[in-house]
């Protein structure tokens, strides 16, 4: 997860080199994007929805612990177990040490960023147990050997092409199968896996502080039967997921569905309360939650606090041409597009990340769709500045001096005076062409070229000095 | 009515025939303007970039500049939006300056914006020498200032069936200030594709109301060698249909 140093340039120069990469992520982004918006469109009130969820968000974020303290006292209250975990290490140790306890061999895992946020899959593998993704694009990726590049779509970046030819070398399947064919090949193969497992593991798209429940939303049933079939369930869950009541869950769900996909609501919404009850034949006979700071309780008290409100529904990610463009890879984080480019600096520092608040060009089309209208253009400003601060006093003084030169009138002229006369002129250009801003500016543009005439002071001047002679009273 | 023009660094260095226009189109609707000379930068680029000092500094001479102004007509929509929606909140431990520059936001808009709702201009005449026009809506036109279909209303007046939209029109062109040169690759793969939306439509003209997305438009057009394309500020193509 760490980074010691991530280069967004360089490797957002690579994914838009990448043509096949493009194409597979503008595809599925704009029929996600467009289906949002119509979702939207449809529901009366949407907007006020969005208030809504943004203030019964607020209220948790203004009093996180007693939200989450309650979720577990709740949770316990129902028979499950309650887990506190500060960093990603003390969530794998707590997962690690219930895997041992167990003797567990094998988990099927229905999709979690949040378990992708803290490894988990990689300690399991270590620890002995065989982890198999069982939503349908993480087991794609799973299978590929590589990280989900979506919070939403994790194999966003693959088209139908590749992921037939993954089948037919990882799984044996014939070649060339078509989407139909893929799912019943995958279908297969983790029909088997989910009756042999011995744990397993979700996340949650929501915690519910009043009665201890969690919630999860999928598509594909995989999340029922990772909680239904296996005789241990852990659930690995963000402190930030928690709602207030049970009530809430139904406004909130419709943000999160319309918003991620555009559904009215997912094809499966699984809430589960306690583990098996008395005289109950299925679900797990033990139910753990690892409640997971890793840093989100820290942007409580800050001006980041919002962030807390995100419902990972990937709108951000949809709406910015810079994850459509580059994909989610690129931003070698567990977060990518917008809403990562502020979590990944804020969760694991603006060291490791100081490229990514530069991935936006403040659009604002991110929190024109965010279902809890986090202001994300705003945030990447701020991290901006944070940046500035962090690289001390001569940084901020050079960028200091010319705004010092520019708000003089007279050397704020002189200096456009100059540029004027340097865009006018070839030679003196070409020479500055090759360093700087100036270089890569002129990557893929020419220098721009003053416009025709006199300028316009000039003009005005002249003007001014016209037929009835008055000048202008100011200046 | 008198405004005072806020110029805008851009047109300063660049876009002389846009602010000419701007000045002609107001006066020709009986706008009386202004062009209060000590004015420089709204200080844009130092906001975006985490720069709050140098932001501030800019801040306050404008402010100085422009604090008597009855009303401030800017031409470029992402300087509008600067002056409108961010000079206040750079100043949060001072309620006194933070209301001053709330005061002069509220009387500050954009060129387009304030013909249609100060002026109240609802119709333009047909432009004599029609073309196939297009429009690039900014987003800071479209989600800084919140101005949409006005620009598009106006064309369509003036070039009736020579007005044709531009298909993905709400993204962004991928210049984004900084952005362009700190990811130069991703900044030009937007401004590629925004490039093949245009030449779709096969338009020889791009109107807009943002100056540096028209640096940005042209000066890629250039570097491809789309000769035949003419990248105009709205206020240009309006001087020509009031004449």
């Amino acid at each position: 997860m760490m980074k010691a140093s991530h280069n967004f340039r360089k490797a957002s120069a690579a994914a838009v080199a990448d043509e096949v990469l493009g194409a597979a992520v503008e595809k599925t982004a704009t029929l996600l994007f467009s289906g949002r918006a119509s979702a939207a469109a449809r529901y009366p009130g949407f907007e006020e929805l969005r208030d809504w969820g943004r203030s019964r968000k607020m209220e948790v974020s203004g009093d996180l612990w007693r939200f989450a303290r309650r979720f577990a006292d709740r949770l316990e209250a129902a028979g499950g177990v309650a887990h506190y975990a500060r960093d990603a290490r003390e969530a794998v140790e707590i997962v690690e040490g219930i895997a041992r306890r167990l003797g567990a061999v094998s988990a099927v895992k229905s999709k979690s960023m949040t378990a992708e946020e803290v490894s988990l899959n990689e300690a399991l593998l270590k620890a002995g147990v065989a982890v198999t993704e069982t939503d349908l694009g993480e087991f794609i990726i799973q299978l590929a050997g590589e990280k989900p590049s979506h919070i939403v779509a994790p194999a966003i970046h693959k088209n139908r092409e590749q992921v037939a030819d993954l089948f037919h070398k990882a799984l044996g399947s014939p070649p060339g199968l078509d989407v139909g064919g893929l799912v019943q090949v995958a279908r297969k193969t983790l029909r088997e896996r989910f009756l042999a497992a011995d744990i397993g593991i979700t996340g949650a798209n929501f915690a519910v502080s009043e009665t201890g429940s969690i919630a999860i939303v999928t598509n594909e049933g995989n999340g029922r039967l990772t909680t239904a079939l296996p005789p241990v369930q852990i659930a690995l869950v963000g402190i930030d997921k928690i709602i207030p009541k049970l009530y809430d869950l139904t406004g909130i769900l419709t943000l999160l569905t319309r918003s991620a996909t555009g559904q009215v609501v997912s094809s499966y919404v699984t809430v589960i309360t306690g583990p098996r009850r008395e005289g109950e034949e299925e679900g797990p006979r033990e139910l753990h939650v690892v409640l997971l700071d890793n840093g989100r309780s820290s942007l409580a008290a800050g001006q980041f606090r919002e962030m807390l409100h995100c419902l990972h529904c990937g709108a951000c990610l949809n709406s910015c041409p810079v994850y459509r463009a580059v994909g989610g890879h690129a931003y070698e984080s567990v977060y990518p597009g917008p809403m990562g480019d502020v979590l990944s600096p804020l969760l694991w520092g603006l060291d490791a990340y100081a490229d990514l608040p530069d991935a936006c060009t403040l659009c604002g089309r991110c929190a024109e769709v965010c279902p809890m209208r986090i202001p994300l253009p705003e945030f990447h400003r701020r991290l901006r500045v944070l940046r500035t601060d962090l690289k001390g006093k001569k940084a901020a003084w050079k960028a200091l001096v010319p705004a010092i030169l520019a708000g003089h009138p007279m050397l704020y002229r002189a200096g456009l005076k100059g540029m004027r006369r340097l865009l006018s002129s070839g030679p003196g250009l070409s020479g500055l062409l090759k360093a700087g801003p100036a270089k890569a500016w002129s990557l893929c543009r020419e220098a721009p070229r003053p416009g025709e005439g006199p300028d316009f002071r000039s003009w005005w001047e002249q003007r001014q000095k016209g037929p009835k002679g008055d000048t202008d009273e100011q200046g | 009515m008198k405004i005072s023009l806020l110029l805008t660094c851009t047109a300063d260095l660049l876009y002389p025939a846009s602010a000419r226009a701007s000045v002609e189109v107001l006066e020709k609707l009986g706008v009386e303007v202004k062009f209060p000379r000590l004015q420089t930068c709204c200080g844009q680029p130092w906001l975006n970039t985490g720069n709050l000092e140098g932001a501030r500094r800019l801040a306050l001479h404008t402010l100085e500049v422009f604090e008597d102004a009855q009303t401030v007509v800017a031409i470029s929509s992402s300087c509008a939006d600067t002056v409108r929606n961010h000079y206040a909140e750079l100043f949060p431990d001072s309620p006194a300056l933070r209301d001053r520059f709330e005061a002069l936001g509220q009387r500050t808009y954009e060129f387009c914006q304030f013909l249609h709702l100060v002026v109240g201009i609802k119709k333009m005449p047909r432009h004599p020498d029609p073309a196939r026009t297009t429009y690039h809506s900014s987003c800071r036109t479209l989600r800084g200032i919140g101005l949409r279909g006005v620009a598009e209303e106006y064309l369509a007046q003036m070039f009736v069936e020579d007005f044709v939209p531009l298909p993905e029109q709400e993204t962004c062109c991928g210049f984004g200030g900084s952005f362009s040169v700190k990811l130069p690759e991703v900044s030009g793969r937007l401004l590629a594709d925004k490039l093949k939306n245009i030449t779709t439509t096969g338009a020889t003209r791009v109107a807009s109301l943002d100056l540096s997305c028209l640096t940005h438009l042209s000066t890629g057009a250039r570097r491809l060698g789309l000769a035949g394309i003419r990248f105009l500020h709205l206020a240009e193509l309006m001087a020509g249909a009031l004449k």
